[in-house]
């Protein structure tokens, strides 16, 4: 079984843009960057805010409702300063250009959790 | 018992400007005085200076008192107003009022001041002639004033150009009359004449020079002046501004010397020990001066001598002139003709009215006339003062180094250096205050110094040395746009516009982090639009997420829904689509706005395209920093009280400004008379329809804080209004810093600067800013047709997953956490 799962052509996630997707009964974030693409829980910490709706910086996203901002990398929060995160995904574009996620390592980290 | 020594009785005659600055020097020094203060005028002493702006519409009576009762009474002043010195008793050292009092002092100091210089002209007396010198005259020619009236001003200087021009703004058919072949020609050459009299004609007022006026027509009261050449002019009002002669006849009764004023030597002694005198009503040097810096400085140096410290003298002064005229210019200190051994650098510009001309002697600077630019009056007046060496400077005395900006301006100066020229306060002055008295924001300085309390003219300059000296003031103006792109606003404008840049991410890469912040993205977004006019490269990802979806995002994530109801006129078709759009998407809340329109609240994103075609409406632009409503009242249409048609007018409004990007939201209001019940007064842009004629004020707020917006114009169509609207409006546009209000913004470039830069403007910068404006306009458009023709496939909606993956059996407790738009 494969745990890459085929979301949508990369031109259909504007550039430094993100866009929510929902796989199973996980909203999930995807941000197409300059370099790579990375995907997150699309619900921010503080108070569930789109962050699919944010707007990119670097390799962070800033949240549309009150300003967090979280490293898209390791979905920790970045601004203001707690200790708290929301679950990255592997995420990468096939040869074909299609954007993938990887469900099945957070899948597993989920149960367990 | 020896008994304390009794009070000397000083007398001042004059509640003026030089006799209350003189009274204010002599508080400072150590003195024995019982003061008496008599004034004919039945005001506390006030800023005769800033007559032409009360006279203009630019400022209110209360704003320009200098003293007012309370300082009288905490410093023990007798204060007689209202009552005119009659005559002085010099061996029985007394003098007597027209109210039957006699006083007697020790010491007298007359500062009696000029009269206006009324020529001998048939008819002169009758009733609509006046001259102008006293608030009770402003308020006379104020009460005469109305959209329409023809007015003449006889005389062309300084005083006749601000008579026109405040009548010019009060909406009066204004000719000027002038006897020269020049307008101002004690200050200006023959072709800064010519330069002045074109932008005295482009403000809408006429100029007839070489013209004298042989009657004033009329039976009682006025109806217009005849000249020699036979030309009669109708006229209601007419304003004499020939000149003023000094007021010494006390002086001459007293036996004082008096030539054309009260002759007084360097340290401001008359011919009496007992008596002296300062301000317009002496003569020193056989010079009378007459503007308030000179006397200003008389005061000091007779206070000095007074209280009994003689040494201080004063040696007269350069003659310094400022036209405070918005939108024109015109500057002029010490000489204003060649001559023998003098060389003169110019600098003409015609397409831009600019003209420039120094006077050197031997490399140094002996005069300058300047008109159409006068940024750099003070270095001259500086260099004037200063006698300084200019040889070395030569190539560049007509253009300011061009690093130099107004904060390195400050730096430059010495401390001994005039900063306020109205008031005389040195650069060393104002940092003594700020170190000492911790001064550290402009009203403390203003309050502390008097600096900046004149023309204000300097009011730059003395927030930059407030800036760099006092180390609590609060950086505002010169803030970096943020660490993504370290530059003022204004740069980044000028970087856009010079390196004709269309995206936000071609300014990140050139002139920043390549990266970019929330931020900065909105702000770069806004700037690119408005520089390129809107022919700019969209990026939609520096947009926040509101500008992508045209909605304004709730707390829940969903979106809000507020159609365009131009003046807050709604149709029964309307309200019925309204209904039956929250009918069919199930609308959580329908709601009224503040705003005189109506709120869909709690829409799922997916369905905003949706819901804009059903509802068939524009895009009322809630969302976004761009222009929002324009509430009006029912104005003439069915109210009784209603002078115009506030609704037309309000719909037409919106319609002109819609779809447009502001710096901040722009609210408007049009309200038929001024019961104001729209709340114009309190908007970004409001016009106030009154009998005759609409006035257009601007930077009027009451949402974080509450400001009474200020009066931008008065005009008399309801075209002129629209117009005066618009190019406010784009100058806000063009010259605010994104996210600033134009509440903020009016108070940081002061109302004056901005109807110098918008209504009053040369045509050709008006019509410019107008072109402008349409260019953006046309390309603009409703953001709701992006429901047919989204920018991009996936704007409104969710990415639609190509498989979904095999999920194991969740546990229920995972469930719960599903997202609320499940
Ligand atoms: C919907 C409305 C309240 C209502 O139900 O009446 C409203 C709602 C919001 N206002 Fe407002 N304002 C509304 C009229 C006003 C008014 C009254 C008016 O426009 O005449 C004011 C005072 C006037 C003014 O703007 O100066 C007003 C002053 C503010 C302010 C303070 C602005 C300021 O600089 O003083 C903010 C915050 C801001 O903009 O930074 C704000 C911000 C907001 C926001 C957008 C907050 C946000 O960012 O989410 C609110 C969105 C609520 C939501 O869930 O969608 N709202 N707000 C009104 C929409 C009017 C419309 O038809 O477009
Ligand atoms: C409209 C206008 C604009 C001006 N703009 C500028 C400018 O931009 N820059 C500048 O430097 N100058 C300007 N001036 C000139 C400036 O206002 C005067 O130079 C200054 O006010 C003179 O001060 P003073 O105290 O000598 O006279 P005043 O301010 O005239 O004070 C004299 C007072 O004495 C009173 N008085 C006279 N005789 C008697 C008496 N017998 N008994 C009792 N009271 C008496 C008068 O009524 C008056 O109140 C302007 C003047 C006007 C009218
Ligand atoms: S006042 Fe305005 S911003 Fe505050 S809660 Fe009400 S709608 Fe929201
Ligand atoms: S919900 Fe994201 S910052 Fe508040």
């Amino acid at each position: 079984m494969s745990t890459w799962i085929q979301i949508t052509p990369l031109q259909n996630i504007p550039l430094r843009e993100g866009r929510c997707v929902t796989l199973g009964r996980k909203e999930i974030a995807v941000f197409h960057l300059p370099e790579k693409v990375l995907a997150i829980d699309n619900r921010c910490p503080h108070g569930q805010g789109p962050l699919c709706d944010g707007i990119t910086t670097g390799t962070h996203v800033v949240c549309p409702l009150h300003g967090w901002k979280i490293d898209l990398e390791t979905g920790m929060v970045a601004r203001p300063d707690v200790p708290v995160g929301v679950k990255t995904y592997p995420c990468r574009v096939n040869s074909d250009g299609i954007v993938e996620i990887n469900v099945a390592a957070t899948q597993e980290a989920e149960v367990a959790a | 018992m020896t008994r304390k020594k009794l009070k000397q009785q000083l007398i001042v005659i004059g509640n003026g400007m030089a006799g209350i600055g003189c009274l204010e020097q002599i508080l400072r020094h150590n003195h024995n005085f019982e003061v008496t203060v008599f004034g004919d005028e039945t005001h506390v002493n006030y800023n005769r200076i800033l007559l032409s702006s009360v006279l203009a519409g630019e400022k209110p009576v209360d704003d320009i008192t200098l003293n007012p009762l309370a300082w009288y009474l905490e410093h023990k002043i007798t204060l007689r107003l209202g009552i005119r010195v009659t005559s002085i008793d010099p061996t029985m050292r007394t003098i007597s009022g027209d109210d039957g009092s006699v006083t007697s002092y020790d010491k007298l100091l007359i500062a009696t001041g000029s009269k206006p210089f009324i020529p001998r002209i048939e008819g002169v007396e009758k009733d609509g002639v006046c001259a102008w010198r006293t608030l009770a005259d402003t308020q006379w020619i104020l009460n005469r004033t109305k959209p329409g009236t023809k007015a003449v001003v006889i005389g062309g200087g300084l005083l006749g150009l601000e008579a026109a021009r405040g009548l010019q703004v009060q909406g009066c058919d204004v000719t000027i009359v002038h006897l020269r072949d020049r307008l101002m020609e004690r200050q200006l050459d023959s072709t800064g004449g010519r330069y002045l009299r074109s932008k005295i004609e482009a403000l809408g007022v006429k100029v007839l020079l070489e013209k004298s006026t042989a009657a004033i027509l009329g039976n009682g009261h006025a109806t217009g002046v005849r000249l020699t050449c036979g030309l009669e002019l109708p006229a209601d009002l007419i304003v004499v501004a020939a000149g003023i002669s000094p007021n010494a006849d006390l002086g001459k009764q007293a036996g004082l010397q008096v030539n054309r004023g009260i002759i007084v030597n360097d340290y401001l002694e008359t011919s009496n020990p007992d008596i002296f005198a300062v301000g317009e009503c002496t003569e020193h040097r056989g010079v009378c001066h007459g503007l308030v810096a000179p006397l200003l400085a008389q005061g000091k140096v007779l206070a000095a001598t007074i209280t009994g410290n003689r040494g201080a003298t004063f040696e007269g002064a350069i003659p310094a002139a400022k036209l405070k005229i918005m939108g024109v210019d015109v500057f002029s200190a010490g000489s204003n003709e060649g001559g023998p051994g003098i060389e003169t650098v110019k600098y003409e510009d015609e397409s831009q009215g600019v003209y420039k001309r120094l006077f050197l002697d031997g490399g140094r600077l002996v005069g300058a006339i300047l008109v159409g630019d006068s940024n750099d009056s003070h270095r001259y007046s500086e260099w004037l003062r200063t006698g300084a060496n200019l040889s070395a400077k030569r190539r560049t005395l007509l253009f300011p180094d061009p690093i130099a900006d107004n904060g390195d301006a400050a730096a430059m100066l010495s401390d001994a250096d005039t900063v306020c020229g109205c008031l005389g306060v040195s650069k060393g002055q104002i940092i003594e205050a700020i170190h000492e008295k911790g001064v550290c924001t402009m009203a403390q300085l203003k309050e502390c110094t008097r600096a900046s309390t004149g023309c204000g003219s300097c009011g730059n300059l003395c927030m930059d040395i407030l800036r760099a000296v006092a180390p609590n003031f609060e950086e505002e103006t010169k803030k970096v746009l943020c660490k993504c792109v370290p530059f003022p606003q204004e740069q980044i404008k000028e970087m856009i516009r010079t390196q004709r840049m269309k995206s936000v991410q071609e300014v990140l890469d050139i002139y920043g982090n390549g990266i970019g912040c929330e931020v900065c993205k909105p702000a770069l977004s806004y700037l690119v639009d408005v520089v390129n006019c809107g022919e700019h490269d969209e990026d939609r990802s520096t947009r926040f997420i509101n500008d992508r979806v045209h909605a304004n995002i709730q707390n829940d994530g969903t979106f809000s829904v507020i159609p365009r109801m131009r003046g807050g006129i709604t149709t029964p078709d309307e309200l019925r689509k309204i209904a039956d759009v929250a009918d069919k998407y199930k609308v959580p809340l329908v709601k009224v706005t503040g705003s005189q329109r109506i709120d869909l609240l709690g829409i799922k994103k997916e369905d905003l395209p949706k819901v804009w075609a059903d509802l068939g409406m524009p895009s009322g632009q809630g969302y976004a920093k761009g222009v929002r409503m324009v509430k009006t009242c029912v104005g003439s249409t069915f109210c009784r009280f209603g002078t115009q048609d506030s609704i037309a007018t309000g719909v037409e409004l919106e319609r002109r400004m819609e779809n447009l990007f502001t710096p901040h939201k722009t609210k408007m209001a049009v309200v038929g008379c001024p019961r104001n019940c729209a709340e114009a007064t309190v908007k970004d842009i409001g016009l106030v329809g009154q009998e005759g004629s609409w006035q257009v004020v601007v930077g009027g707020a009451a949402g974080k804080s509450v400001r009474k917006a200020d009066l931008l114009i008065t005009v008399s169509s309801t075209e002129e209004a629209l117009a005066a609207a618009e190019v406010f409006f784009q100058y806000y546009r063009e010259n605010a810093n994104y996210l600033e209000r134009t509440y903020d913004f009016v108070e940081r470039h002061g109302i004056e600067k901005i109807r110098r830069d918008t209504v009053y403007a040369p045509d050709a910068i008006k019509e410019a800013l107008l072109d402008r404006l349409t260019k953006s306009k046309n390309l603009s458009q409703d953001a709701w047709l992006e429901r047919d023709n989204p920018i991009n496939a996936t704007q409104f909606v969710q990415i639609q997953p190509m498989e979904q993956p095999i999920m194991p059996p969740s546990p229920s407790y995972l469930r719960s956490s599903a997202s609320a738009n499940d």
